[in-house]
């Protein structure tokens, strides 16, 4: 059985309400599905506005979906009551982007970490103590930095406090939402081994939100691309990266920086700006950026669907044909 | 070869808590050409933003840039200019943009306004003309419908669209030397490839020296001619792009190449540098990289100056001598 | 350290938060430990011959027209005004935080409702309701009197702390302390209200100023703290008729109010730039 199993999922923001403004809804997420096996990495990629940081917060219910299903190793998560959610709670965390937000100012770091043990009262005096060094120790940070607050550490240090914070009620599942896009070039390799070890050493599963697509092979046996909302298009990332099937993927690839002058690479500068999630165009979402040379009306009206093309689902009406390089 | 700026041991300082005088920027020397872009790649706590503020003398207090410093721009002696003729540089002779343009941009004037604003200051022209040019400029810089964002305030655009702007801002006066500190960071990747391309067409066609500030090994692959690497407040290689792709050999450079995920080749485990990044007030004695280095030996004690590696290509480690 | 005492700490290494906090300190303990060393603040011991006596070793603050030593009713009307200003602040602070938290975190209906409630209570001004519940309330005790002015001044502190958590509540913490199971509660009381302390804080300083200014205005005009209980609004009050013949019994007083609220203002400050500071 799947571990995660996510159908349809639809988060709109702003909508209805007596004290909402009056405004069209922001349609984050506009039907999402995609599964999780157990010990696996699933990227979610995206640009600003896709909505890839909004399924990793309804998933976890920390924001309330508008529609859809999440099931979590056969328990329906959307309908669950605030008890047998705290429970579910223990299985499944998170671990944020901010490295300086995502720490209480205020507490010390062994306070953060302690937390979760103490919420779930998985241990008791001393215990709790031993409990946290042990994570600090697993996080490769000095047990005795228990005693200070988050402002005397480095945003790479901050990333391993958040990450111990997350371990110390043992979930099985963790959403990593862009860990690491806000750390430097050799901070952000320590953080993605040490995300690795981890994974390998607990049996982890996790849900990996990234923008970065040379980051995301370094960790992800699969991934999704999401553009408004949507995915639009999914496999293994070997056959993604290889072969991408849809215009975008195409476009992201090709603007990924590469530290290599003579790769030889041919640019594909996409036209137009991100689009905006509460306006968003008819027919394929991607249409008004699109440099696909057979687009047509078709992709003005009609919304392709994900189909299997090639080595990968794709979202396109013209996915067989899809230009890695265009004549620039 | 035109040389337009000159730097010579560039060393700015800060006083720290007990009051004494520490160096985030210890020595930096470095040239700008006519038409051609010259990359500083370095970390946070490098010193690297710091060396472009300097350029311009926008050094917060209490911070100073130190005596024995030069910085020549052809023949006027930056350091040594009164506020006025400052005054006349910043924009005219040199244009910078910043990282974020969320918060470089005054959210109650509009854009086509602080454009002009930008050439009011420095060119003898009117009100009218002044629009114009900033049209003008807009599309230069490839704003998409230009005529009617000229008129649009900075929370209605977008974050690449700001950007643009802040470009045109820095071009108005149309300097010779071109800063850009991280001029892409904030922005997705898509965006990121579009505002590259810009600055690479802007060059091209103005003959502007750019100075390109970042922390992204990518960006520098397709887009400088010469790179720096910085750590700890110096440059510890210089090279051509070419060179230093082809043949990093400072411990440091080959460490971050080593720490790069890649889009292509073999997945492997990453290689991170060991350690952090030193802080400022506290610099390690002799080679600065020694406590991180896999390759640290005896000399490493002694703090080692740029030394030759190959033709156009040097190196702050004594390594090179081997 | 903890969150409040990093803010006193860096305020006081000012020159402008020793300063204005010494003065403070010397002024409460002053008015708790000093009237024992003085005569008393009552006593009448002689009016015909010892009333408004100017300044002199036997009275360093002279007499007042009823021959009541200037220092030592200043001293004790320092425990007086500090005592109000201090509790009728603490109520206000706790009032306005607990509905700022409410409004904040529970938001919608809830938050309408009371910030609704709130606005009202901000359109009707204060002195005019102070005033009008005190002149029906001849001699009012104390005690009433703290809990009325507390309960009069809480409506704009709420309204600080309702934005202040409007604020936190998208800080990537609380979101990791909800993932974590982590019940409304212990939202509020861990990471919600010790991070809006700092505003707190200072409005809190600044309010203990503004309050002692009140009070001694109300018994300015007599309807705060009743004779023969010193206040230093009160005697200011009873100098009128000699201000111009025995100054010093109007002066002093005057004097020790400007001082106290001179010195919290200031400490407000400089905990406010401590609170700034601190880089959020």
């Amino acid at each position: 059985m799947m571990l995660l199993s996510i159908r349809d999922l639809v988060k709109h923001y702003g909508a209805g309400g007596f004290f909402r403004r009056s405004e069209p809804p922001v349609r984050a997420v506009d039907g999402v599905s995609f599964e999780l096996e157990r010990g696996e990495t699933l990227a979610l990629v995206g640009e600003s506005g896709c909505g890839k940081s909004s399924i990793g917060r309804t998933i976890l219910r920390l924001q309330e979906p508008t529609g859809g299903t999440a099931v979590f190793d056969g328990i329906d998560v959307f309908s669950l009551d605030r008890g047998a959610l705290r429970q579910l709670r223990r299985r499944m965390q998170i671990i944020f982007q901010d490295p300086y937000s995502s720490l209480n100012p205020r507490m010390t770091v062994g306070a953060a970490v302690a937390e979760g043990i103490e919420i779930h009262r998985l241990a008791r005096g001393p215990e709790v103590g031993r409990r946290v060094a042990a994570l600090l120790e697993e996080v490769g940070l000095d047990p005795s930095y228990a005693r200070g607050y988050p402002h005397e550490f480095s945003g790479g240090q901050r990333q391993r406090i958040g990450i111990a914070r997350a371990l110390a009620v043992e979930p099985s599942f963790i959403v990593c939402d862009e860990p690491v896009s806000a750390l430097d070039v050799s901070v952000q390799a320590q953080v993605l081994n040490l995300l690795a070890d981890l994974q390998r050493d607990r049996g982890l599963s996790y849900l990996f939100i990234a923008h970065d697509l040379a980051v995301v092979r370094q960790i992800a046996r699969r991934v999704a691309v999401m553009y408004l909302g949507r995915i639009v298009e999914e496999g293994s990332t070997e056959a993604l990266l290889s072969e991408p099937r849809h215009p975008y993927t195409a476009a992201l690839l090709s603007a990924v920086p590469e530290p290599d002058p003579a790769s030889g690479r041919r640019r594909i500068v996409l036209g137009g700006e991100p689009p905006s999630p509460s306006n968003p165009p008819s027919g394929c979402p991607f249409h008004p950026r699109c440099f696909h040379p057979a687009k047509s009306d078709r992709c003005r009206t009609e919304r392709p669907v994900l189909r299997a093309v090639g080595k990968t689902f794709a979202a396109c009406h013209y996915a067989e044909s899809t230009p890695t390089q265009v004549p620039h | 070869m035109t040389r337009v700026l000159d730097v010579e041991n560039l060393r700015v300082s800060f006083p720290d808590a007990g009051g004494r005088r520490f160096y985030p920027v210890d020595g930096v020397s470095f040239r700008l050409d006519r038409g051609k872009t010259l990359a500083i790649v370095g970390e946070s706590g490098c010193g690297k933003s710091l060396t472009s503020l300097a350029l311009l003398r926008l050094i917060p207090p209490p911070g100073r840039i130190d005596e024995g410093s030069r910085i020549r721009l052809e023949d006027t002696d930056l350091l040594a200019l009164k506020s006025e003729d400052l005054r006349q540089v910043r924009g005219r002779r040199i244009g910078m943009i910043f990282q974020d343009p969320m918060t470089s941009l005054n959210p109650v004037f509009t854009v086509g306004n602080q454009i002009a604003e930008g050439i009011l200051a420095h060119l003898p022209v009117s009100k009218t003309q002044a629009r114009d040019r900033a049209l003008q400029l807009l599309q230069e810089v490839g704003m998409p419908d230009a005529p009617a964002r000229l008129d649009a305030y900075p929370h209605q655009l977008s974050g690449g669209m700001r950007q643009r702007v802040m470009i045109a801002i820095a071009l108005a006066a149309e300097p010779d030397i071109l800063v850009a500190d991280e001029p892409t960071t904030a922005l997705d990747v898509t965006v990121q490839a579009q505002i590259l391309e810009v600055l690479d067409q802007l060059r091209a066609r103005r003959g502007m020296a750019v100075l390109l500030i970042t922390h992204d090994l990518g960006i520098v692959a397709g887009r400088a001619d010469r790179v720096a690497v910085m750590y700890a407040g110096q440059f510890v290689e210089e090279a051509s792009t070419s060179d230093l792709f082809a043949l990093p050999s400072h411990p440091y450079t080959q460490g971050l190449f080593a720490s790069v995920p890649r889009i292509s080749g073999p997945v492997q485990r990453l290689a991170p540098i060991p350690g952090t990044v030193p802080p400022a007030a506290a610099w390690p004695s002799g080679c600065r990289f020694r406590p991180r280095c896999p390759k640290a030996f005896e000399k490493s004690h002694t703090e080692p100056p740029m030394l030759p590696v190959g033709p156009g290509h040097t190196m702050r480690c004594w390594l090179a001598e081997e | 350290m903890t969150p409040v005492g990093e803010a006193l700490h860096r305020a006081w290494h000012t020159p402008r938060g020793r300063v204005s906090a010494g003065i403070l300190v010397a002024i409460g303990l002053v008015g708790l430990f000093g009237p024992p060393y003085l005569p008393d603040p009552l006593a009448q011991p002689d009016i015909l011959a010892g009333a408004n006596l100017p300044p002199g070793p036997s009275h360093p603050f002279g007499t007042d027209q009823l021959s009541r030593d200037v220092l030592a009713r200043v001293v004790t009307g320092a425990r007086v005004s500090l005592a109000v200003a201090v509790l009728a602040v603490g109520l206000s602070m706790t009032l306005g935080a607990a509905v700022g938290l409410v409004a904040g975190y529970w938001g919608g209906g809830v938050d309408a409702v009371l910030m609704r409630l709130v606005d009202g209570a901000l359109a009707v001004p204060r002195l005019f309701v102070l005033l009008l519940v005190l002149a029906l309330w001849e001699r009012i005790p104390v005690i009433a009197l703290i809990v009325l002015i507390g309960a009069t001044g809480w409506f704009g502190t709420s309204r600080l702390v309702r934005g202040e958590v409007l604020r936190l509540r998208e800080e990537a913490y609380v979101s990791a302390a909800e993932a974590l199971g982590a019940r409304r509660r212990r939202i509020i009381f861990r990471h919600l209200l010790p991070n809006a302390m700092g505003p707190l804080l200072v409005a809190a300083t600044l309010g203990v100023g503004d309050v002692i200014l009140l009070e001694a205005g109300l018994s300015f005009l007599g309807l705060g703290v009743q004779p023969p209980a010193p206040s230093w609004g009160g005697m200011v009050f009873d100098a009128r008729a000699v201000l111009v013949t025995a100054p010093w019994a109007g002066i002093f007083p005057g004097l020790a109010i400007t001082l106290t609220v001179l010195a919290a203002n200031l400490f407000g400050d400089a905990l406010r730039d401590a609170v700034d500071a601190r880089g959020r």
